[in-house]
């Protein structure tokens, strides 16, 4: 074995030098009850960028966001954070690194029971950030800075829009001033209006607060607008054995014009020959 | 990360699926004989495997499911009585929980205690009267209805009020990810959803078998002796002299263990609820089935126990039940 070297003194990061990753799959698969969803997949997402995460329905995207931040354990492969793998962690020190991450889920995934009010303070009054009268400040502010009137803190869930819950759910994500941010479909289900409101709250988000993003969607006009990056992911179900599971990563203006036809067909919407192939059970 | 934040996860450990894929029937060109002579010299192979649609295969499956779910309840059973060790649930989670839970259970529970008292008693009186005993009327209405009815009832009508509806509840809130929200937000789902559940129903199910108990002997008595003219005096002097504060306690501590039954089955199903509207009504419909029979399995385990505990310190005392 060799001797140990004294270790170098750290030295500055020079410009040439790339970002740290602050979020990191490597070799994941997972599979649920034999059914492999993600087979090998490795990803390192930088601090500061923007990841949009795109591919076909059930090709296993919201099951990567939700194992960056140990809702799921990978079948196999490791997911780190900031350096530390999340298998290793106790459900202590995983709780304090998801106090380091925002989560806006699909259907925004608000307390019914709860008001709006209570809905936004959950994360803070669960770690204890602030005392209540800082923490009414820091909820008003969440709910103006998504755009949201005053006076609607007081509504239950069940009373608001689907585009003002989402903003709700945003605002809630944003309320314990998370590092890195997970967005899962942030467009799905609004008109293209709020669509665009909710692609501007994640530049802003990303500008205001500088924040990590990692957006799972189908919305090119999401891509187009808010990436630094993007992964596509393929359905393993349509997939050889040998072939990766990443069709595609890198900036989103080079993805219209890829070599792969499936990233092309993908990006342009186009159905091909795939209704044939569903009828014939084959999707 | 705790067993109910992955369930999916958790549930999935077992061969890859490669060796799945190689274990279905064998090609039909080169069929693995199950009996018969085997060529000389060639080395015995592994036994054949029942094809993937085979009612064996599925048969087993089943059972395993089976064996996976007890223990995939005892798992989430102890860590529900760990979270209730380790964190005291706060206020606001419990208040609503015992509201909902007690108060809004007593209407349906006096109602079926005064109902099952007089059905009692109107059932009963005729045999006792043939044999000139309708005087002793009170005392085994009385004692059925603490020892057992009382008991039963209430917890059946709690498994089926609170229990159904939990299971729907928590089943909604799985679906709709506001479980993984919990999780992601900081709070765990078990301590916060599944303890204010278990203590409200531990806590307030003896009070509501009391009423039930209460109502009932009201409802038997009001029976017998204003409908059924059994003398007043003897009903309720025979009724003293057979139950004892030891048989209302008999009932009173079964009801612990039912209530705790019907928390965590109602929990456990809701948190492994599947996916969309079918599967939350089947969970809500689990609840309330699976519930009812541990109900009755509890009531036969702790009947027996409480007899022989009783004989044990009363050797030369019968026990009715």
């Amino acid at each position: 074995m060799d001797a140990p070297q004294a270790s170098p003194a750290p030295r500055p990061a020079s410009p040439a030098e790339p970002p740290r990753a602050i979020v990191e799959l490597e070799g994941i698969g997972m599979e649920f009850r034999h059914h492999p969803v993600l087979r090998d997949v490795s990803i390192a997402v930088p601090k500061g960028q923007t990841l949009c995460v795109i591919g076909e329905s059930g090709c296993g995207k919201t099951v990567l966001l939700k194992l960056m931040i140990g809702l799921l354990r990978p079948t196999r492969g490791s997911v780190r954070f900031d350096g530390n793998d999340l298998g290793s962690l106790d459900s202590y020190e995983l709780n304090q690194v998801r106090l380091r991450f925002g989560f806006l889920f699909q259907m925004a995934a608000l307390f019914d029971s709860l008001s709006i009010y209570d809905n936004v303070a959950f994360g803070p009054r669960e770690h204890r950030l602030y005392n209540e009268t800082m923490l009414r400040r820091v909820v008003l502010d969440r709910l103006r800075e998504v755009g949201l009137p005053p006076g609607i803190e007081a509504k239950k869930p069940a009373e608001l829009s689907g585009g003002q819950r989402k903003r709700v759910g945003l605002a809630r994500a944003l309320a314990t001033d998370p590092e890195v941010m997970l967005y899962d479909e942030p467009t799905t289900g609004l008109d293209p209006i709020m669509s665009d409101v909710i692609n501007e709250l994640i530049l802003q988000t990303q500008r205001t607060k500088h924040t990590t993003g990692i957006v799972v969607t189908h919305d090119m006009k999401t891509v187009t607008k808010v990436a630094d990056r993007v992964v596509m992911l393929y359905p393993l179900s349509r997939l050889r054995p040998d072939e990766p599971q990443v069709l595609y990563d890198g900036p989103p203006d080079a993805l219209e014009d890829h070599p792969d036809p499936r990233v092309r067909q993908f990006v342009r919407g186009e159905a091909g020959e795939r209704l044939s192939e569903l009828s014939q059970g084959r999707g | 990360m705790d067993a109910t934040a992955a369930p999916d996860a958790s549930a999935s450990p077992g061969p890859p699926t490669a060796r799945r894929a190689d274990s279905g029937p064998a090609p039909a060109s080169n069929p693995a004989p199950a009996s018969g002579p085997r060529p000389k010299g060639q080395a015995p192979g592994p036994p054949p495997r029942p094809p993937e649609d085979s009612p064996v295969r599925k048969l087993g499956e089943q059972f395993f499911d089976a064996v996976a779910e007890v223990g995939n309840l005892a798992v989430f059973s102890g860590l529900t009585l760990m979270w209730l060790v380790r964190r005291r649930p706060r206020w606001s989670t419990l208040v609503p929980n015992f509201y909902v839970i007690g108060v809004k259970s007593m209407p349906v529970v006096a109602v079926t205690g005064t109902f099952i008292g007089m059905v009692l008693a109107v059932q009963a009186h005729r045999q006792f009267e043939a044999m000139g005993m309708e005087t002793r009327l009170g005392s085994v209405i009385n004692i059925s209805l603490v020892k057992e009815l009382g008991p039963v009832l209430a917890a059946t009508m709690l498994a089926g009020r609170v229990g159904s509806a939990m299971a729907a509840e928590l089943g909604t809130m799985r679906v709709t990810e506001q479980v993984d929200a919990l999780d992601v937000l900081g709070a765990n789902p078990i301590a916060y959803l599944a303890v204010p559940r278990l203590l409200a129903c531990v806590l307030l199910i003896p009070l509501l078998t009391l009423m039930a108990d209460f109502m009932g002997i009201i409802g038997g008595a009001v029976v017998s002796t204003q409908m059924l003219g059994v003398d007043s005096y003897h009903y309720w002097a025979h009724s003293r002299a057979f139950v004892g504060g030891l048989d209302i306690f008999a009932g009173v501590f079964k009801s612990y263990f039912f209530g705790a039954a019907i928390a965590l089955i109602s929990c456990h199903r809701g948190f492994n609820c599947s996916a969309g509207a079918e599967g939350v009504g089947k969970a809500a419909t689990e609840a309330f089935v699976t519930s009812f029979v541990a109900i009755l399995f509890l009531d036969f385990c702790l009947g027996l126990m409480w007899n022989k505990v009783y004989v044990a310190i009363w050797p030369n005392s019968g026990t009715l039940i």
